[in-house]
């Protein structure tokens, strides 16, 4: 029997019993379609936490207070309060330093007209608007005399001045209460998105002096007040690691520290990113293993189904072998049946699976929605999955067709 | 045609074992008809099932067309099954799934018959008088209309012999008598050696030779 013809009387195979051919197949979609969906989420999920976190600026160097865990993530930020405004100034005499922001982060109940807001409360200087990356949809931002008069003024977030205001137009110029003092808006930052680590939408800045000096305070060191962080942007993102390097210095001389027992953490955006990376590659491996039993899952019922159809079809075999099919024509039409339901199976996973990541791609998680990326390889993996689970769990049935003698077959009823 | 040679055939059931065959041997040239009769459970389908090599034998030789089918594979025995005889069932052993015409092409199929297969089970149907019935399935057909299919199963790849094993014996008596006609009709016109067991003496009259089985053992003997 040639290919075609095989193909064809398979097919009378799978078709004869539409019902038990669905339902097998069910499980092999079952089985594509959570592996297509979970990892175009997970894959999703990855773009969207990247995205975010290149939005927050370029060549971006943090220094935050405490000491370094493993994979350049910093232990609770802002525990140890061993970095001040003197830190910051220095950093900025480091060759290939473009910009110093330093911050000082706490919480505000930010109120107007009865509406009430609790959110972050930064304390930021000029330069914090472009080391980070934002921009402003209204009014203007934190100026160089706003932080020398210690100005009770307040630039918000997109997101408060939604939640105060309706929107950003409009509060430019209003009053607004911050933990009981006054504030005027002067600006409204443009919206970024969430983060995935806390939106930046969410918080308001106001001078760096004025926060220290009335609305956060904090402790003291060394006769300065402190800082919660400190941003640095490079000139050049070719020499990353070389100011890095620099600054790590500058701080221990200044800290009188050595290697191993810094009081202060000097990570970048790749490092940040590379861990998120292997957070989210696991995450996606995790999911996809989750899935892959589900296609196991399917294969077995595959074979289980093809079990069944060799014991139903004892006589049919029989009869097949006794007007002159030999061994291969019985098992490769056993396999070829069972190759044909996982892969319309799979055909049919890949269509769902597509269609829920579309939906997923709609559905919004708090401000965060997930853009699902559903990637050929991923799709190339769960078919070829498919029909592997179906050949491999196919052949045991298959063989034992096969092998039964004519006689004996012609003889079950 | 068919030489065997003391063939015996022994099933083995848990402790206890069935001698179904006790040493038999025949010869049957080209062109005979021959019948086989015999009581219930004295190995008359044991002994054509070795016949149509759809069984083997215990021990004993058996010559098919001067080739020795014992030592042959499977594959070869398959091959020998296709081409070489045609075989018709009690139960007709039709697929259910397929209509007449796909039942009869399915021989050609497994010979790897590339062009005309629907002519010619169309063609075959038609010699055994089923030409409106073509794309009927089985439980679509009577018992004798589906006996003809059967047939023209058998004969699709031309074989030099064919075997039938009770034939007749899910019939009723007319249809049985056009069945066997059909089947002697075939020895008549295009010299086919026909192989048939039967319980009816009066069919068993219409062959040349009766070949009387009796607790595994063969006696010759005209009617
Ligand atoms: N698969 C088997 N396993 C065990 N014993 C068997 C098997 N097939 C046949 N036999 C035994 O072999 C003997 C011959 O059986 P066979 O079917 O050849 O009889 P038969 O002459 O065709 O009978 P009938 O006229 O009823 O069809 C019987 O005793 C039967 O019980
Ligand atoms: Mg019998």
């Amino acid at each position: 029997m040639n290919l075609t013809q095989g193909i064809l009387s398979a097919l009378e195979g799978v078709t004869a019993n539409k019902l038990r051919s669905s339902l097998t197949m069910l499980g092999i979609v079952i089985g594509v379609a959570a592996v297509i969906s979970l990892v175009s989420i997970g894959r999703g999920a990855q773009a969207s936490v990247t995205a975010q976190i290149e939005q927050n600026g370029t060549n971006l160097i943090y220094v935050r207070p405490g000491s370094t865990q493993q994979g350049g993530v910093a232990s609770a930020s802002g525990s140890a309060g061993t970095l001040t405004q003197d830190d910051a100034d220095a950093l900025l005499s480091v060759a290939g330093v473009a910009a110093v922001a330093p911050e000082l982060e706490g919480r505000g109940q930010v109120s107007y007209l009865g509406s009430n807001v609790n959110t972050r409360a930064i304390g930021v200087t000029p330069d914090y608007l472009t080391v980070r990356n934002m921009s402003l949809a209204d009014g203007e931002f934190i100026s160089e005399a706003n932080v020398n008069a210690r100005s009770s003024i307040v630039v918000l977030g997109s997101g408060v001045a939604d939640d105060l205001f309706g929107g950003t137009a409009g509060a430019v110029g209003q009053k607004v209460r911050i933990n009981s003092q006054p504030y005027t808006v002067v600006g409204v930052l443009a919206s970024k998105g969430s983060t995935g680590l806390g939106s930046v939408d969410d918080q308001v800045l106001v001078p760096l002096s004025t926060a220290q000096a009335r609305l956060i305070g904090g402790n003291r060191y060394r006769g300065a007040s402190v800082l919660s962080s400190i941003n640095v942007q490079a000139a050049n993102s070719d020499e990353m690691d070389s100011v890095i390097e620099q600054l790590t210095l500058v701080l221990r001389e200044r800290h009188d520290t050595i290697e191993g027992s810094d009081d202060f953490t000097v990570s970048n955006q790749q490092d940040l990113l590379a861990t998120i990376t292997e957070v989210t590659n696991t995450l996606t491996l995790f999911l996809g293993g989750i899935a892959a039993i589900s296609l196991l899952v399917g294969g077995i019922g595959i074979m289980n189904i093809m079990l069944v159809s060799v014991t139903e079809r004892t006589r049919e075999i029989g009869i097949r072998k006794a007007i002159g099919a030999r061994k291969r024509d019985i098992l490769f039409q056993f396999l070829v049946e069972s190759a044909v339901l996982s892969l319309v199976g799979g055909a049919i996973g890949n269509l769902v699976g597509w269609l829920i990541s579309l939906a997923m791609g709609q559905v919004q998680f708090g401000s965060t929605s997930i853009k699902p990326t559903v990637d050929i390889d991923a799709v190339v993996l769960a078919v070829g999955f498919s029909l592997v689970v179906g050949l491999f769990f196919g052949i045991y049935p298959a063989m034992r067709a096969a092998n039964l003698a004519p006689v004996e077959a012609l003889r079950y009823e | 045609m068919i030489a065997i040679e003391n063939i015996t055939k022994t099933y083995r059931m848990g402790a206890v074992e069935v001698q179904a065959l006790r040493g038999v041997s025949l010869k049957i040239e080209r062109g005979e008809v021959v019948s086989i009769m015999g009581p219930s459970g004295s190995g008359k389908s044991t002994l054509m099932n070795v016949l149509g090599c759809l069984d083997q034998s215990t021990t004993g030789r058996y010559l098919l067309d001067g080739v020795a089918v014992d030592s042959m594979t499977d594959d070869q025995l398959a091959e020998v099954r296709n081409r070489k005889i045609g075989f018709v069932f009690q139960s007709f052993n039709l697929l259910r799934r397929l209509t007449a015409r796909r039942n009869v092409e399915l021989p050609m199929l497994y010979a790897g018959v590339e062009n005309g297969r629907r002519r010619r089970a169309a063609e075959a149907l038609e010699a055994v008088g089923l030409g409106d019935r073509m794309d009927h399935r089985p439980t679509e057909l009577s018992g004798g209309q589906q006996q003809r299919v059967a047939i023209a199963r058998a004969l699709i790849n031309n074989p030099a012999i064919l075997l039938a094993d009770e034939p007749t014996g899910n019939l009723d008596s007319r249809s049985g008598e056009e069945i066997m006609q059909l089947l002697l009709n075939l020895n008549h016109e295009h010299g086919i050696t026909l192989v048939f067991v039967t319980h009816d003496p009066k069919i068993a009259q219409h062959t040349q030779r009766i070949i009387q089985v009796r607790d595994g053992l063969v006696e010759e003997g005209l009617a």
